[in-house]
């Protein structure tokens, strides 16, 4: 069992030996491997390491496996650190580079520059990610050497209620969509009196596009359970979940694994660093639908049930899961709480804007060139993320809107583009914070197919318990369809607006409440586009297929036979060196011969 | 049915997952999970097992399999097939990927071909969204994948499946 | 219990604490709608039709869960309250199988009532159906998924109330289904057929198998002599659905509209309970004298015979073997009445109106084929025997009291009270007084076994004897004796159980309660059950064993209590059965 001086001695012998911070003796290399690492092949970048290391007999490197860094599109990514030198990332790597890497820049100490990406951090601050992307999350002492459990051994030395006015006074809003207070609801889970209290992670992360609760799991597990823990003190719970999405096995590994490790050392379990108070861990996988990051269906699924949404009151700081006051906060919201308590609520609430304090942790996804893992405080410019952050859109094309909050958030126009990130205007403008996803969208993107996409979402997703957005946002959906199918009606948009009306007003959970959001924005923003379907029947971003059509432009074509040859419906007809011609008729608007076409002579538009 | 041997040696692997776990709040869930890695999928007489030896009624366990999507009744193909139908994803044209895996396998969404090699399935997020468009087979993740991409990595599934044929060892995921 | 203020419509009421606004509500006479609240059994806010505005809130709540608070300012009809619940009704409708003139819930549907109240003229947003199919395999209940609403009122009560829980939500979205597992039928499922889910259902999902055609053609062949007899319960309950008002008895008007409808003869099923009695007596003497084995458990429930052959095969020697009342009438009136009538017992149909829709099913189970025939042909609910009399256009309330025929017309005040629970108990307390005292006891009625209470135990001092006996009030507290039993933890001699809440005045197949809605009344069958008591008490003769019929029957046919033929007629066996299927 491990004591406060001890775990400061860990941290002072981990720190060298790990190569950890700037006095470091030795070399410090590491791979981003998360997720989306493996997946862009870092496992055999990592390998390759490792073998050149031992083949070179290489001594005093360390090399170790690291989370998310941020920058998902160019994985997989290594980042080396020489001592005295500043570091070097390599991005795009594969195992042939990584053995020009180790060979130039160990031995001849000259960094490939070729593959090296110099990342700009200046409108970034990372305190939830502050670890990610740096430490090895398989390894306690890693998170330990660079302060971890600091907080939770300072929390242990403070009153329950002292632990819960620093949250108080930082500021801090729930991360995980509703920005509620924290400090207050730990408070009121506090208040009520049980024999029993629990604490819930919501690491269900439901939100389509969004993957930072997966990058703090899987880059800093222990930021979680050292959250968790002083969460646990503060208001006398002594059991906590975990309740983590399936689809998500690399951050259960890891959670495992920091479970077992602080289990092992005395941070989970009874009399925790010696004093009176006692807390374990249990994680608890979900298996597949969205509804489940509601709060209450969270409960009801951790009890072993159908994730349906229950009403509220009672709430659950009074009455959660199994019936016992429960606190659940998102992970994210978790991943602020030791650097608050380390640096003070002052120092935390100095960052960002009067209503949302801190930073936001954003997934850039979509239309936009530099995909990836962001962490801006609040009141960052919307421009500022897509062209400052972002890098921008992809060939040039225009921006058309950004997508928050997911399916229960909203569009957010171009001519918006210089408000503030922070909740209360995102929701002044129809959309809202949401959990953080962040989707691009380019003058290519069609909004009705948007709001068609995220309300066929939320139809799948729906639990089914209460007719307004079991029956309602079926009905929405289908005269989504009917407009991008050619079939739309004068009166659809009001159809839509009273449906919505309705389902906002009538739903059990924040579920159907949020649903019309997507096409309420869209409608709100692009109204036009709308009109455009239903009354000039087009769909000016040339997306919705009804009113597509292909043709073959004479002069650019090179009479080659290619997409005679691909299109599954014979629909093009013409010999080879002879002109070429689709049959309209037939056509199934595959944009099969399209992608074929060698000298892209085949055109999708919309009709005119 | 009859019960192979080898099915019998999986209930008894379920027996003790159940044994283990049943004392503890809210063990339905996490013995399914644990149900379905072992047998594939939860065909009837697997969630009449855990309903008995849990004691709650099958309908419950029937009701809980069939609302998260997780959960299959019925037996996959040899390769699953699961695109990302994120936004992310979406956005990057996902959707033509699963028109062009439907189209080549002619199954829909959610089908398993009739050789019970390929499961075509649309899932959301698997969190890789920077590299979207995604799609993975059984364990292995594609990523930024286009459409024409699509026919090489079905072919390499059937060229893996059939020389797996020739191999003898006619499953290679039973 | 603190009290609390709020204001309701601008209308001051102070309730407990522990109130809900919708009580709030009802307590000022203010109509709420509501579909899936049942009190006390479903309190989920799922349907969304009890919405109100509540002062401060971001969204509008459902009362019906919505505990109220000091100083609430609630608003039940402004203009948002008021389109939202049209929308969200025109929504259910949207998806509902909608053929009232066709529907066999039609005039007594809540749906309908809702749709006429609220007064929806258009569904302004038609969309695709469900597509959920129509269960009718069972011989017992029928389940038409096109009419669900997804209330779950149902689900609640089978699980809840009756610890039975074969039917459950399925799928989720759009395509969620009540429905058992696998989408098998109730048939291929534990489901006992006690047709309570009947009374939870709104609308029409869930109905009795209707058997009203077999009876019309059997009443239309001449070959065929048609005979009916009738439970106890549904006599007290039939009035109400001709609007006679709740535990009305109306024996003599149902004796003449059967009369009208051209039964050949007309039997009261109360003497064939008076002989289940007699045999059910001497069968616990018998086991009093042998020592055991107990506790002996009461079998005329056919539901609760099911349960224990799913449920608790390890207790089926302890059910007692005697048959159910309908089932030892239908076997002498195809031996012992064929023989004195003199007529071919294959030219015997028997009809039974019951309370129960558990007995359509016992009627077809093959060990109740005793004369060489099945012994009873069709049971009907007291259900289906009101809209057959409809059907006949019988004046139902204006018909002049006619009596059962004979020789099985006359009966006791101990078969009465078999319609409610405690009665079986008490009745077979009274005989057997007599039998162990060898004398006429006095004081014969049992008070400790009546009433609505789930569990009731008590011991009786009989001569020599003291009788532990415990009565349970439907599956769910007969479950909690048994688990009770099994552990170790109690001992009796006699158990009573009635697979239906308040026994058959509850049954499946009795009128559907109004009231349990509209006045949130939980002990809904209450009047049913003092009629029945009141009855027992101007009864001629109150115990079974006094009957003279009875005394007749033994001497001309069967000899004695328990002889050879009344075994063969009179008693049965059980099997186990599985608890989940397997394929
Ligand atoms: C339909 C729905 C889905 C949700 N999904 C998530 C989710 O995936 N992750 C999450 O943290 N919160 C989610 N939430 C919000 C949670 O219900 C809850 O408010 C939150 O986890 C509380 O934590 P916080 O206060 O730290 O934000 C969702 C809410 C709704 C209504
Ligand atoms: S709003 Fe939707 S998800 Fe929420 S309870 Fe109702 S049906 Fe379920
Ligand atoms: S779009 Fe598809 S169907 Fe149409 S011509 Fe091209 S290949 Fe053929
Ligand atoms: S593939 Fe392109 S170049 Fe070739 S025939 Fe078709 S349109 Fe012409
Ligand atoms: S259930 Fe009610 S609303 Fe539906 S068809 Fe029958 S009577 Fe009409
Ligand atoms: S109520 Fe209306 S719809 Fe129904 S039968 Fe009468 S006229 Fe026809
Ligand atoms: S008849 Fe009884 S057991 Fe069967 S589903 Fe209905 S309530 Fe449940
Ligand atoms: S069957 Fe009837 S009670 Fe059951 S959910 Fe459907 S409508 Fe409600
Ligand atoms: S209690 Fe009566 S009505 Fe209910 S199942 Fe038993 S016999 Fe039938
Ligand atoms: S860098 Fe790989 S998840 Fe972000
Ligand atoms: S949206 Fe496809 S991986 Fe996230
Ligand atoms: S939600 Fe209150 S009656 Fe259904
Ligand atoms: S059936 Fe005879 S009293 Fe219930």
């Amino acid at each position: 069992m491990a004591t406060a001086q001890q775990i400061a001695k860990l941290r002072e012998q981990t720190l060298q030996r790990a190569n950890l911070d700037d006095s470091r003796q030795g070399i410090r290399i590491v791979v981003t491997m998360a997720t989306c690492g493996i997946a862009a092949g870092a496992q055999k970048v990592y390998e390759t390491l490792r073998k050149e290391i031992t083949r070179y007999g290489l001594n005093n490197v360390i090399v170790a496996p690291t989370g998310c860094n941020g920058l998902c599109h160019y994985e997989p990514i290594v980042d080396i650190y020489v001592p005295g030198k500043e570091k070097v990332t390599y991005v795009q790597v594969t195992a042939e580079k990584i053995k020009k890497i180790i060979a130039l820049h160990l031995f001849a100490g000259k960094p490939v520059l070729d593959y090296a990406y110099e990342k700009d951090m200046t409108y970034q601050m990372p305190i939830a990610l502050s670890n990610s992307g740096i430490i090895n999350p398989e390894s306690i002492e890693e998170y330990i050497a660079l302060g971890g459990y600091r907080a939770e051994i300072k929390a242990l030395d403070m009153k329950p209620e002292e632990v819960i006015a620093e949250i108080k006074a930082s500021g801090l809003r729930g991360r995980g969509g509703g920005g509620f207070l924290t400090g207050l609801k730990w408070e009121y889970t506090a208040r009520a009196e049980a024999d029993q209290k629990y604490v819930l992670c919501n690491a269900d992360e439901g939100d389509p596009g969004a993957f930072m609760d997966r990058s703090i799991l899987e880059g800093d597990p222990h930021k979680i359970i050292e959250a968790m823990s002083i969460a646990g003190y503060a208001i006398e719970a002594t059991c906590g979940f975990i309740y983590v999405r399936a689809e998500y096995p690399l951050a259960v590994k890891r959670l495992e694994l920091a479970i077992e490790q602080a289990r092992k050392l005395g941070l989970l379990g009874k009399n925790i660093l010696g004093k009176n108070f006692s807390f374990d861990l249990e994680i608890r996988l979900g298996a597949g639908a969205f509804v489940c990051g509601e709060e209450t269906a969270l409960m009801a699924s951790i009890e072993g049930k159908r994730g349906e949404p229950r009403p509220r009151p009672p709430f659950p700081a009074l009455k959660g899961l199994f019936n016992k006051p429960t606190l659940l906060n998102n992970v994210e919201t978790f991943a602020n709480v030791p650097m608050i308590l380390n640096n003070g609520a002052e120092w935390y609430s100095s960052i960002g804007t009067a209503k949302s304090k801190g930073t936001k942790v954003f997934a850039l996804g979509g239309k936009i060139n530099n995909t990836g893992l962001i962490e801006i405080p609040m009141g960052t410019r919307l421009g500022d993320v897509i062209y400052k952050i972002g890098g921008g859109i992809p060939k040039g094309k225009k921006f058309k809107a950004a997508q928050t909050g997911g399916p229960s958030g909203g569009c957010i126009p171009a001519d918006y583009i210089d408000s503030p990130i922070e909740y209360e205007t995102l929701i002044e403008l129809g959309s809202m914070m949401g959990s953080g996803g962040l989707i691009v969208m380019d003058e290519e993107t069609c909004m009705v197919d948007v709001a068609r996409f995220f309300l066929e979402f939320t139809v799948e997703e729906s639990c089914g318990k209460c007719p307004p957005c079991r029956i309602g946002t079926k009905r929405m959906l289908e005269l989504l369809a009917k407009i991008t199918n050619n079939e739309g009606q004068v009166g659809d948009l009001e159809k839509l607006e009273q449906l919505a009306k309705t389902i906002t007003a009538a739903s059990l959970c924040g579920l159907g409440q949020t649903a019309p959001n997507p096409v309420l924005s869209t409608i709100r923003y692009f109204r036009s586009e709308y009109e455009a379907h239903i009354i000039e029947r087009k769909c000016p971003a040339g997306v919705c297929k009804a009113f597509l059509e292909f043709t073959i432009i004479d002069d650019k074509c090179r009479k080659c036979g290619l997409c005679a040859r691909t299109c599954p419906v014979r629909a093009i007809t013409g010999k080879i060196k002879e002109q070429h011609v689709i049959d309209r008729e037939k056509c199934t608007k595959c944009g099969l011969c399209m992608s074929k076409c060698p000298v892209k002579a085949i055109q999708k538009k919309s009709r005119e | 049915m009859s019960i192979c041997s080898c099915q019998n040696k999986k209930f008894d692997k379920l027996r003790e997952i159940i044994a283990e776990k049943k004392g503890t709040a809210g063990a339905l869930i996490p013995v399914m999970h644990e149900a379905q890695e072992l047998f594939g999928h939860l065909p009837i007489h697997v969630q009449s097992f855990i309903a008995e030896a849990l004691e709650v009624p099958m309908a419950d366990v029937y009701g809980v399999a069939t609302f998260y999507s997780a959960f299959t009744l019925e037996a996959k193909g040899t390769y699953s097939i699961h695109v990302c139908l994120g936004t992310a994803c979406y956005v990057k044209g996902a959707q033509a990927i699963v028109d062009k895996l439907a189209e080549l396998l002619h199954i829909k969404v959610g089908e398993t071909t009739e050789d019970g090699l390929f499961t075509l399935e649309a899932t959301r997020c698997i969190g890789a969204c920077g590299l979207a468009p995604v799609l993975t087979v059984n364990n292995e993740v594609y990523s930024q994948v286009s459409v024409e991409q699509i026919d090489g990595i079905v072919h390499k599934y059937m060229e893996m499946a059939w020389k797996d044929e020739e191999d003898g060892n006619s499953s290679t995921n039973s | 219990m603190n009290k609390v203020n709020l204001t309701i419509d601008g209308r001051q009421v102070t309730v407990s604490a522990d109130s809900t606004v919708l009580e709030a509500a009802r307590k000022l006479k203010i109509k709420i709608p509501t579909l899936c609240y049942l009190k006390d059994i479903n309190a989920i806010g799922a349907c969304r039709m009890c919405l109100v505005e509540v002062k401060g809130a971001r969204s509008l709540q459902a009362s019906c869960v919505l505990p109220v608070e000091e100083g609430m300012e609630i608003k039940t009809n402004s203009p948002l309250v008021r389109t939202t619940r049209r929308t969200v009704l025109e929504l259910i409708l949207s998806n509902h199988n909608r053929e009232c003139t066709l529907c066999v819930r039609n005039s007594h549907c809540e749906l309908q009532t809702l749709a006429m109240e609220i007064g929806v003229r258009e569904i302004s947003f038609p969309g695709e159906l469900p597509e959920r199919p129509v269960d009718q395999q069972s011989p017992a209940l029928l389940r038409d998924g096109s009419k669900c609403i997804l209330c779950r009122r149902c689900v609640a009560l089978c699980h809840q109330v009756q610890s039975v829980g074969v039917i459950q939500a399925t799928e989720r979205g759009f395509q969620t289904t009540i429905e058992p597992v696998f989408g098998k039928s109730l048939n291929e499922v534990a489901c006992i057929f006690c047709g309570q889910c009947i009374h939870a259902c709104p609308v029409a999902a869930l109905q009795e198998k209707d058997e009203r055609d077999k009876v019309w053609k059997a009443l239309a062949d001449p070959d065929l002599h048609v005979l009916v007899q009738t439970a106890p319960a549904v006599r007290v309950a039939l009035g109400e659905e001709f609007g006679l008002g709740e535990g009305r008895n109306v024996t003599g008007k149902m004796v003449a509209a059967l009369r009208q409808l051209a039964f050949d003869r007309i039997f009261d099923t109360n003497l064939s309970a008076d002989l289940t009695i007699v045999e059910e007596s001497h069968e616990l003497m018998e086991r009093v004298n042998q020592g055991g084995p107990f506790p002996l458990i009461t079998s005329c429930s056919p539901a609760w015979v099911k349960y224990v052959e799913h449920h608790y095969p390890q207790l089926l020697s302890h059910l007692s073997t005697c048959k159910s009342p309908q089932q030892m009438m239908g076997a002498l009136l195809k031996t012992y009445y064929a023989q004195i009538a003199n007529i071919d017992p294959a030219k015997i149909f028997v009809v039974s109106i019951m309370p129960c829709t558990a007995k359509k099913f016992e009627c077809q189970r093959p060990e109740m084929r005793a004369s060489g025939f099945q012994d009873v042909d069709v049971v009907l609910t007291t259900r289906e025997l009101g809209q057959m009399i409809r059907q006949a256009g019988i004046d139902f309330p204006n018909l002049t009291e006619e009596d059962f025929d004979e020789p099985f017309g006359e009966s006791t005040g101990a078969a009465m009270i078999f319609g409610v629970t405690g009665g079986v108990a008490e009745s077979a307390l009274r005989t057997v007084a007599d039998l162990l005292t060898g004398s006429t006891v006095e004081k014969f009625e049992y008070e400790e076994v009546r009433g609505l209470e789930g569990i009731k135990e008590s011991t009786v001092q009989i001569g020599e004897q003291r009788f532990r006996l415990a009565v349970a009030n439907g599956i769910g507290q007969a479950k909690k004796l048994l688990e009770q039993i099994v552990k170790g933890e109690k001992q009796y001699h006699f158990i009573e159980v009635m697979a239906c809440p308040g026994g058959c005045i509850g049954g499946g197949g009795q009128p559907i309660c109004k009231e349990r809605i509209e006045k949130e009344k939980t002990d809904f069958p209450i009047e049913r059950l003092k009629a029945l008591y009141k009855a027992d008490k101007g009864s001629t003769w109150r115990k079974s064993h006094e009957n003279p019929t009875i005394k007749e029957l033994y001497n001309k046919f069967f000899e004695k209590p328990n002889s050879k033929k009344a075994h063969e007629l009179l008693h049965t066996a059980y099997m186990k059965r599985p608890l989940t299927p397997k394929e």
